[in-house]
């Protein structure tokens, strides 16, 4: 998804001109001295003082705090029934979405009972599905739409799929209906957004992951927690984007409007929403894509769709299955991905077309909705049309094919794959995190301060602080340093990877042109699904889950990279360049540095989305803190250290924004 | 003018142009738009400014000691119902500010401004809009133009949020387009159509709700020079077909000659002058204003009043008869080809002569500046 992508960092602002007659002594070379310094300093200390408090925790062993936190969640179930707030007001929405769920499950993909079939069959359903595409859409989306709706039972993923889609629109739903007013009332009212932004920043700044385990303890598992975790997931896109849509809405006109006496209501009615449509349509297209990518990771907590049989897949190995389901979850992804995007620019397209005919297109819709209520008919008469099995199975033999041709390669090239995997370990992951979680937990925490502060100043520093207070506190430190590690170690390749591939595509049009849309189509698929070829390369390993989150935070950070590049004013190029400059030159010594703002922030995106990535990649071997959690979805005794390790990732995530969000603040200002 | 030079005296003379300016004065005693003492600070506190020594400071003093700007400072007009009112200055003088504080888009910091006896700056909200609504429009550098609204739409706006019916609407917004000469563009969008086009948009949509007064805050400066030209006549034309009072900002004095009754200098805020074209250029105020209008062709503003002398005893009075405000560009011509000295007349009285030396006077004066 691209939803981080959205949040307004503080080094978004376009590089300012050196102030002039301020000299400054170097600073850059004097933070690279004192970093080395720092770094110095550590590995001394982790020569002499290795394997001394380390503070681990066997994978049994639970802390008193984390005890407690299975107490809470005792408690919390024993409150359900007396509490008031719990019963009635959670309670209530509890059962209101879950009766929600339930009825449209019985009514799209589940058996109704007594029927063996839900009362509408997948013919009925693709028809109806087709419809909506088409009303909101436009004919392509229609086709589009259809076809993958059948590909789902194809795929013999029917009943997934349907639910799937049920639980994200049921999310997606109460998202706009809370976000677009939420949006209005932040573009209208300084002290909404002054209340409302931080509260959006620190929900997009979570690792999806995170998000689930405190559900639990309000909604316990299942749909309604589902869909719970999906909206409030999902809810910051719509929200920004509709604020910032409003608010960007050319001055000049409100103006003129207002000059001419319309009223408030009139101004937002007649003026600001039409012209924002757009924009927030792109926002309910963020808003889906990120509901759809939690949607599926749902089914850790029980919540109904394709999640379930992907990490069955992933937790007995079965590439097969995993490939199959993970195909589905793609094609879903592109369809409400390219649907949206489709009716963002429909409505304006076809009003202005000279062509269009208001009549013509009444008389599609009508002769569609016949059209579909017939087939909504024939798949309630016939169990052909009813029930998808009666589909041509491709699923089968697509997972064995996937299955043998993943065997095929392993064996053929499990000598590379293994190489790659066990260089990397053994040279770069292993001794970075030996010098992390096997130093003394003071001497690494002492460290962390120190490059917080040496890069941002006191405020981050003063973050670190607390979020190395807090991971201390839950007892998960060397878990904690472990995951560090990976983080670091994935995001340092993700930008040289968005190094290369950015300066790449900011020098050339071509090359911006040929992978913009792959680097979209990228940031569009859940993360969840990432896993799978990461999986069927290298087996269960830490390694995998790098290798996932390189995959999934690689295209934000290349984008932002390729649009800094693109950004350094074209006279500065052209003036290196008639200075007989190589190209190289003009790389690392004009490209590069004055792109440093969107480096940093690359760096930002790149950290928290391979943090997400990596926690979620626990269930691929990832091992640590990402392990903890997905342990205490599974064991109701491990609840309270999964919570715990929650909590950690959530300090970690922290730490590391507030770190480079400053760094690039100072940068910008620089 | 009148054709065959009558004998002076024996019938009262007046040309259209004297008899203009003659009623705009008799007008301007009940003014439809009133502007008394008007202020605007922008800063913190900038209320507290009012009143105090420290308003009389000028603005770079009053920047530095306060924070605040003074963007329009102790400006008092009156406009007459018909006139074209035109405000001038440099850019940052505070023209855009002190229209904006005419309808209260800008809320003004002190000072009364009346628009048709209606005390607007103690109108509640809705007493606002209904002005807003009815009696006053604007017209805007930037148009303002609502992009997902097709032209006609755009026109009838105004009529729309004030509650008019469909097809009234319709139909007067279509009379617009037509009088703004964009019939056959009524169902473009803004974007498909030229800024001249879409500043014509503008003005139908200001005219559509018949308004008193309207407000143009440097409409043309974003158009080239000769569409600019254009919607130049454009306006003027308009004004001689609807007959509408205009207060009409820019910074262009060729506009400001060509357009205004009368102009409005402002520097910094302050008024520095208010004057018939003529005057502005044949009496400036003080430097500023001079160093101002001294590219300005003299003989295409000053009018025979200011060439004017009495007559020497010698010479004889047969010559045309002019009014004292032609420009002296269009009397050139006559005066050259006549032998005798023009007669410029008000009325029945003789004001001075001109002859051709003094018409040289003025045409090489600007060839070669002193
Ligand atoms: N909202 C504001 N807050 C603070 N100062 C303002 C504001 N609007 C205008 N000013 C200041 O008031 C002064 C007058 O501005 P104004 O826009 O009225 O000038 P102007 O004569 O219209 O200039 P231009 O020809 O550039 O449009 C300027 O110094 C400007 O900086
Ligand atoms: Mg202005």
């Amino acid at each position: 998804m691209t939803t981080v992508a959205e949040r307004p960092a503080a080094s978004a602002a376009p590089e300012p001109p050196p102030a002039p007659g301020q000299p400054k002594p170097e600073p850059v070379r004097r933070t690279g001295l004192v970093l080395a310094a720092i770094l110095g300093i550590w590995v001394l200390g982790w020569l002499f003082l290795q394997g001394s408090a380390t503070l681990p925790l066997g994978r049994a062993t639970l802390t008193d705090f984390q005890a407690k936190l299975n107490d809470l969640r005792a408690a919390f179930d024993a409150a359900r029934d007396g509490n008031f707030f719990l019963e009635y007001v959670v309670g209530g929405i509890s059962d209101g979405l879950e009766a929600f769920v339930v009825g449209a499950q019985d009514l799209l993909s589940q058996a109704a009972f007594p029927r063996p079939v839900p009362e509408i069959g997948w013919l009925g359903v693709v028809a109806i599905g087709a419809w909506i595409a088409y009303a909101l859409a436009g004919l392509r989306s229609t086709i589009l739409v259809g076809a993958s709706l059948v590909s789902f039972g194809v795929l013999g993923y029917w009943s997934e799929s349907i639910d799937l889609l049920i639980v994200t629109f049921t999310a997606v739903l109460i998202a706009v209906a809370i976000g677009i007013p939420l949006g209005i009332a932040m573009a209208r009212s300084r002290v909404v957004t002054a209340i409302v932004t931080p509260i959006l920043d620190v929900m997009q700044t979570m690792p999806s992951f995170v998000y689930l385990l405190p559900l639990v303890l309000l909604f316990s598992i299942g749909p309604s927690a589902a869909v719970m975790a999906t909206l409030i997931y999902a809810l910051p896109p719509v929200v920004r984007i509709t604020a910032h849509g409003l608010r960007t809405v050319a001055a000049s006109t409100i103006e003129a409007t207002t000059s001419m006496g319309s009223t408030k209501a009139q101004l937002l009615r007649k003026v600001q929403l039409p012209m924002a449509k757009r924009t927030i349509i792109v926002g309910v297209n963020q808003t889906m894509m990120a509901a759809l990518s939690i949607a599926t990771i749902a089914a850790l907590i029980d919540g109904p769709g394709l999640g379930e049989p992907v990490i069955e897949a992933l937790q007995t190995l079965d590439i097969g299955a995993a490939f199959v389901s993970g195909l589905a979850i793609v094609i879903m992804a592109i369809m409400l991905d390219r649907t949206t995007t489709a009716a963002s620019q429909r409505a304006e397209a076809e009003r202005r077309s000279a062509r269009y005919d208001p009549r013509r297109r009444r008389i599609g819709l009508v002769g569609g909705s016949v059209l579909a209520a017939v087939c909504v008919y024939l798949s309630r008469s016939y169990l052909w049309a009813a029930d998808p099995s009666n589909l041509p199975d491709l699923g089968r033999p697509l997972a064995e094919a996937a299955g043998a041709a993943t065997d095929w390669f392993t064996d053929t090239f499990s000598g590379v794959t293994g190489a790659i995997k066990d260089g990397f370990t053994y040279g770069l992951l292993n001794p970075f995190q030996s010098l992390l979680a096997d130093s003394p937990w003071w001497l690494v925490a002492a460290v962390l301060l120190a490059v917080a502060f040496v890069l941002g100043g006191w405020r981050p520093a003063a973050s670190t602080a607390v979020c190395l207070a807090v991971i201390l506190a839950v007892g998960l430190w060397q878990d904690s340093m472990v995951t560090l590690t990976m983080t670091l170690v994935a995001t340092v390749l993700v930008m040289a990877l968005a190094v290369v591939f950015g300066v790449w595509m900011g020098r050339s049009k071509g090359a911006d042109t040929a992978l913009r849309p792959l680097l979209d189509a990228g940031q569009t698929i859940p993360p969840f699904v990432y896993l799978v070829p990461a999986l069927a390369l290298f087996g269960t390993s830490r390694f995998t889950a790098i290798v996932a989150a390189i995959v999934y935070a690689g295209p934000a950070a290349i984008k932002l990279v390729a649009d800094g590049i693109r950004g350094v004013s074209p006279t500065t190029v052209e003036a290196a360049e008639s200075a007989g400059s190589s190209t190289l030159q003009v790389i690392t010594k004009v490209q590069l540095p004055m792109a440093r703002s969107a480096l940093v922030l690359a760096s930002n995106q790149g950290l928290l989305y391979v943090l997400s990535m990596v926690v979620i990649g626990g269930l691929v071997g990832g091992g640590a803190l990402g392990y903890t959690v997905v342990s205490g979805f599974s064991q109701a005794q491990l609840f309270g250290k999964g919570l715990a390790a929650g909590i950690a990732i959530v300090a970690l995530g922290i730490m590391l924004d507030r770190i480079t969000q400053h760094t690039a603040a100072r940068q910008g200002r620089r | 003018m009148s054709p065959e030079a009558p004998p002076v005296l024996a019938a009262p003379f007046q040309d259209d142009v004297t008899a203009r300016i003659a009623r705009l004065d008799e007008a301007r005693r009940d003014p439809l738009l009133h502007v008394d003492g008007l202020w605007k600070v922008f800063g913190a506190k900038s209320d507290r400014i009012m009143g105090t020594p420290e308003a009389e400071l000028s603005r770079r003093e009053l920047m530095a000691k306060t924070g605040c700007v003074v963007a329009v400072k102790d400006v008092s007009f009156d406009v007459a119902p018909g006139e074209v009112f035109v405000v001038m200055g440099l850019s940052g003088s505070g023209k855009s500010t002190l229209v904006r504080c005419l309808t209260r888009l800008i809320e003004p910091t002190a000072g009364q401004v009346t628009v048709a006896g209606q005390d607007i700056t103690t109108a509640s909200d809705a007493q606002l809009r209904e002005l807003r609504r009815r009696h006053v429009a604007m017209v805007f550098q930037h148009f303002g133009l609502l992009p997902h609204r097709r032209v006609i739409d755009n026109v009838s706006y105004g009529l729309e949020i004030r509650g008019a019916g469909k097809a009234e609407r319709r139909a007067r917004a279509q009379e617009m387009v037509d009088l703004v000469g964009l019939s056959g563009n009524e169902n473009s969008y803004p974007d498909q159509l030229s800024g001249g086009m879409q500043q014509r948009v503008g003005l139908a949509r200001a005219l559509a709700v018949d308004p008193s007064v309207m407000l143009f805050d440097e409409p043309f400066s974003a158009l080239d020079p000769l569409i600019r030209r254009d919607m130049q006549n454009e306006v003027i034309r308009l004004h001689h077909e609807v007959g509408k009072t205009m207060v009409f900002i820019t910074h262009d004095l060729q506009e400001a000659l060509k357009l205004g009754d009368r102009i409005l200098i402002m520097r910094d805020g302050a008024m520095v002058q208010v004057g018939r074209p003529d005057e502005v250029v044949g009496a400036p105020a003080d430097d500023y204003v001079r160093d101002f209008v001294s590219d300005v062709p003299r003989s295409h503003v000053l009018t025979l009043r200011w060439v004017m002398r009495d007559p020497r005893p010698d010479e004889s009075l047969e010559g045309p008869v002019m009014g004292p405000d032609t420009v002296v560009r269009d009397a050139a011509r006559r005066v050259l080809d006549s032998a005798d000295p023009a007669r410029v007349v008000a009325g029945q009285q003789l004001l001075g002569v001109v002859d051709r030396a003094d018409i040289l006077r003025v045409i090489v004066a600007e060839e070669s500046p002193s």
